[in-house]
């Protein structure tokens, strides 16, 4: 990382001292080095590398038997399970049946968690009232209720949708209100010693200081609701990633599996990617 | 317009901050307070502006403010309360988008009071760019767009150095000279006092009774020509203050 700049430096004081040290005989000496490292970076290229890397090996490794093709498919068969998917066309129908699932539950809970979050915040009644039931419902794994949703909403979408909704609701309430207390104060008291609106100090200044707190809150609810839409996939569903793998797990389909679960990386990379490009957007004053 | 403390008092729990300070802050007057620091300065700052109730007493506006003035009592803070995701421009519209200026006309505002403070080229910049010196200048700005009746400056240039605070006195005496705005001004820095206060009015330690009040009748703009009598001032009013302060310094707090 910063071991090339720890070395560059060294050499230019070696230089630079270099006369000193030959006219006093080694009485002269640098001071010794201590600082550089612990900063962060950029590094693009190394993460593909290593995905790339791993997977030759991986591959070499099925190949040659030292993998055994029981306990891992090789990646090959991998891509052609995913080519097969493409073939037959059945990708579309799986993404799109989660892609909607995940769609819906997670705008519907964010929307719901980011209301409910900023009356906790703002009005103390309702976070006397409310914050000690989303502190005890928040830890309860939401698929524990599945079966409720199911008598609830029905088999269908809706106690899907509801999981997921579930799931993404107490983190963002618990991010959007936490966002919110931690808004400078003293801002708060400036908009009121210019007389701005209720309305106003809450549009303009508390929920833009909130923001980068509830978008890394979108961040984790964004998985939560990816792990959730796949456990729910796998009760009575015909089409979704999550169905796809149940199926294939049953079969014992371990190509298929695997091509599954590299669905849901890339759901989840699209999802970060999609986040970073809202934030790099939305606080592009922070940068 | 005159604004006037009429015998406050007020605590916290069980400790007395301010007790029976009476003052007025008349038309284009600048009026200094300082005091030793814990002494309840910030506390009669907010008091004065109404963002808080004296436990007894009064904060008073005798006369009519003037009409064409948006918000008649208008803080600077001494750390700036720029909003961050607002550039110069927006935070200076921030305050006028409530008070329903037409568009053109706040555009007109806020081209005037950035060239007053000597920002204009700064229109478009980010709170994050900016010095701490260039921060105060955008919150002056803010104060000024809102055409105050009295400013209320609380320690306005403490969190600044010491080079940029002297630039910004002069700034604040020359707008002085341009707008004649009167004001509050809280500082615990005599010299700032001594250079820009009509009057100055110095309290003792907390609970904060004022102790000595002091008319400067030099002219702002030409107390820079006579560095004897204010020098000899600053020196009286700290002969003053120093117990206060020292005694101050000695003692416990609870309260951050
Ligand atoms: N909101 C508050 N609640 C309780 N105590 C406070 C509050 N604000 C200030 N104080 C206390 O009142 C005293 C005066 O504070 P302040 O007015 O900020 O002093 P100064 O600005 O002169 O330094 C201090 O001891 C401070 O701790
Ligand atoms: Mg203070």
């Amino acid at each position: 990382m910063s071991l090339d700049a720890t070395n560059e430096i060294e050499t230019r004081t070696r230089r630079n001292t270099s006369d000193l040290q030959q006219s006093r005989k080694g009485l002269v000496k640098p001071v010794p080095f201590r600082g550089g490292g612990f900063v962060h970076t950029r590094h693009r290229l190394i993460a593909p590398l290593l995905f790339v890397v791993l997977v030759i090996l991986w591959e070499v490794g099925s190949q040659t038997g030292f993998i055994s093709n029981i306990a891992l498919p090789a990646p090959s068969e991998a891509a052609g399970a995913m080519s097969d998917l493409f073939e037959t066309g059945m990708i579309w129908k799986h993404l799109s049946a989660s892609l909607y699932r995940l769609v819906i539950g997670w705008s519907l809970g964010s929307l719901i968690g980011v209301f409910v979050g900023l009356a906790i915040a703002l009005f103390s009644l309702v976070r006397a009232g409310v914050s000690p039931f989303i502190s005890a419902l928040f830890p309860i794994p939401k698929i524990a209720l599945l079966p409720l949703f199911i008598i609830w909403f029905g088999i269908g979408e809706g106690s899907k949708v509801a999981t997921i909704l579930f799931g993404v609701f107490f983190p963002t309430v618990i991010a959007t209100y936490g966002g919110v207390d931690n808004v400078d104060r003293n801002l708060i008291r400036m908009g009121q010693s210019f007389g701005l609106s209720w309305m106003s100090i809450v549009r303009k200044i508390i929920i833009p200081g909130a923001l980068p707190a509830i978008l890394s809150g979108f961040r984790i609810s964004a998985s939560i609701a990816i792990i959730l839409l796949v456990a729910a996939e796998m009760i009575g569903a015909e089409y979704g990633i999550g169905a796809y793998i149940l199926m294939a797990g049953a079969l014992f389909a371990t190509d298929q599996l695997i091509a599954g679960v590299a669905m849901l990386s890339v759901l989840g990379l699209t999802v970060g990617w999609l986040i970073s490009r809202a934030e790099r957007l939305l606080l592009s004053w922070r940068a | 317009m005159e604004l006037i403390l009429d015998h406050v008092s007020h605590s916290y729990g069980d400790v007395e901050v301010l007790s029976d300070i009476s003052l007025s802050v008349g038309s284009g007057e600048i009026v200094c307070i300082v005091g030793p620091s814990g002494c309840g300065k910030s506390t009669l700052l907010r008091i004065l502006g109404g963002l808080e109730k004296p436990d007894h007493g009064a904060a008073l506006i005798a006369g009519e403010p003037p009409s064409d003035s948006l918000n008649p009592l208008t803080y600077v803070f001494q750390d700036f309360a720029l909003l961050p995701w607002r550039t110069v421009e927006g935070n200076i519209s921030l305050v006028l988008e409530d008070h329903s200026v037409r568009k053109d006309k706040a555009r007109a505002i806020i081209t005037d009071v950035l060239a007053r403070t000597k920002l204009s080229e700064f229109a478009n910049a980010w709170p994050r760019q900016l010095s701490g010196g260039m921060k105060q200048r955008v919150a002056i700005a803010r104060a000024l767009s809102v055409n105050p009746a009295v400013m209320l400056m609380d320690e306005p240039l403490s969190a600044l150095d010491s080079q940029t605070r002297e630039l910004l006195m002069d700034d604040l005496i020359e707008l002085w000279g341009q707008v004649g705005f009167s004001a509050c001004y809280i500082t615990h820095n005599l010299a700032e006092a001594v250079r820009l206060g009509h009057r100055i009015v110095m309290l003792s330690r907390r609970p904060g009774k004022i102790r000595e009040i002091v008319d400067i009748d030099i002219p702002l703009s030409e107390r820079i020509n006579h560095p004897a009598e204010t020098s000899a001032i600053q020196r009286r009013l700290w002969e003053a203050m120093r117990d206060e302060a020292r005694a101050a310094d000695r003692e416990l707090s609870d309260v951050a």
